[in-house]
């Protein structure tokens, strides 16, 4: 089949690729654009470790079809930091040892981005919904959700 | 209906690494021209921090600041054999070899300075900041890097270190079965809190509370995130991981990544830990390791638990709610067990 033109923003650049009709968007970001952070793990919507924002909505890379992006801004982990300067999911993620394998990791911060975005303050209950999507084998989960809370406490103390 | 709680305990003693032939772990240190220093393992990183305490202990042993050593794990066909990274023999083999290699690194770096500064060896200490000075004369003096570049540049000496740390393999003795497998052994002891629900068969683990031994924590943060994990894991395989649900026969398993249970962050308990530190005589700055019996005792703390909750015994894994309903139909219902407190 032909393949088809697609426009979409990635991390804030125009990027414009041609695809597959049944090409995955974690296969468009990761072989046609180059950016390695969402990883494939499952491939069928389990894991989470694709995990992107579409428009800010959390999007399961690998179940979302490239061509329903058109005209869409896409967010991966590898758009967080600016420059040297790490997101303060990413510092918190760091001060709370939230990574060992590191796998989950860019799934996971992208699931709380778009909590954080939402819901600033979120209480345990709500960060846990959130990355309940995710899933981690090495952290046991309690270092995650701990680095999440901080950047949202660390967060409101920039606002005020 | 009832949810019926349970305490159970267990106790662990844990072999540091194996003595399967040897079980040896081999560094090679060596010194670039900046001054910095480069370890090469063959021992790999999957996240558990072999790397950074490679990194701490190469820094201590050669007397250099953390950030002026780079620990390079990346290709066992480059890096010096090792056995590699598992049976919690990480920290305490690779450890030693890093510092059999580095104080050979250190004691050619010394040379080196006091070539430049024309005194004894003997007579020079580091400072960690990245300075060789003269015992007791700090403004006699040299980087490690001017001294790194003496050597390379002017002196014609590598700054390098090879080292080996291998346990003998051990003797089995013919007639008793007697033989030392391990030099090292890490201790723990783990109490659950948990509930039973006597119709559904469903477990709820409340709370976990430890108390860990193991050498000297030489990174407390990552020992902490080890046990954090590792009990995590622990309570997966005790209650919800398997391929094979009615082992040995392999029907009804999960087929794909679907239908492969594991605890998600909303299943997750709190976890009070201890941990002892007591520095084995034969680790590397006292380290043991906590590896593999973070996850362990985990199991059989579950098993009794449940068994202190309702009275049924159950001797496979993983302890499914349907597995708990059998139990309780054949035993005529739930007999919670004395509970302590």
């Amino acid at each position: 089949m032909a393949r088809m033109p697609v426009q979409f923003r990635l991390n804030g650049s125009d990027r414009a690729v041609f695809v597959e009709p049944a090409e995955t968007l974690l296969g468009t970001i990761r072989r046609g654009l180059g950016d390695f952070a969402p990883k494939f793990g499952c491939g069928q919507g389990t894991c989470g470790v694709c995990t992107v924002l579409v428009d800010g909505e959390p999007r399961l890379g690998c179940l979302t079809l490239s061509v329903t992006c058109e005209g869409r801004s896409i967010e991966t982990a590898s758009g967080l930091a600016d420059g040297p300067t790490l997101h303060p999911l990413q510092a918190a993620f760091m001060e709370h040892f939230a990574a060992q394998c590191g796998f989950c990791t860019p799934g996971m911060l992208m699931a709380a981005k778009a909590l954080l975005d939402r819901n600033p303050n979120p209480t345990r209950v709500e960060v846990v919904e959130a990355i309940a999507g995710n899933v981690c084998r090495c952290t046991g989960y309690e270092p995650i959700i701990n680095a999440i809370l901080a950047a949202a406490q660390q967060r409101g103390v920039r606002r005020a | 209906m009832a949810r019926h709680q349970g305490r159970g305990m267990a106790s662990i003693n844990y072999p540091i690494g194996m003595n399967l032939g040897g079980d040896p772990s081999q560094a090679l240190v060596h010194a670039n021209p900046d001054g910095k220093f480069t370890v090469a393992l063959s021992a790999i990183d999957l996240g558990q921090g072999m790397k950074q305490v490679s990194r701490q202990i190469a820094a201590e042993t050669l007397g250099v600041p953390i950030e002026d050593v780079y620990v390079d794990t990346a290709d066992s066909d480059t890096g010096p054999h090792d056995m590699g990274s598992f049976a919690s023999r990480g920290t305490h083999r690779v450890g030693n070899a890093v510092i059999v290699a580095a104080k050979e690194a250190r004691g050619v770096l010394l040379e080196a300075a006091a070539e430049e500064l024309e005194v004894n060896a003997d007579d020079l200490v580091t400072d960690g900041k990245g300075n060789i000075h003269v015992r007791g004369a700090a403004s006699k003096s040299i980087t490690v890097k001017a001294a790194s570049q003496a050597a390379q540049f002017k002196q014609g000496k590598t700054i390098s270190g090879r080292g080996i740390f291998l346990i003998p393999l051990s003797t089995v003795n013919p007639e008793t079965g007697e033989m030392s497998p391990v030099t090292a052994y890490a201790h723990a002891c783990l109490v659950v809190d948990l509930e039973v629900c006597d119709e559904t068969g469903d477990v709820k683990v409340n709370k976990l509370t430890s108390a860990y031994e193991l050498g000297r924590a030489l990174n407390p943060k990552m020992v902490e995130q080890q046990l954090v994990g590792g009990a995590w894991m622990g309570m997966s395989h005790a209650l919800y991981e398997t391929p094979e649900p009615y082992y040995p026969n392999p029907e009804h398993g999960g087929r794909d990544y679907n239908e492969y249970l594991m605890p998600g962050p909303g299943d997750i308990a709190p976890h009070d830990i201890t941990v002892l530190e007591r520095p084995a005589p034969d680790g590397p700055f006292g380290g043991k390791g906590p590896g593999e019996m973070c996850a362990n005792p985990v199991l059989p703390a579950v098993a009794n638990a449940i068994f202190n909750a309702i009275g049924v015994r159950i001797d496979t894994l993983p302890i499914t709610p349907e597995k708990i309903l059998r139990a309780l139909k054949a035993q005529g219902g739930a007999r919670p067990q004395v509970r302590r407190a």
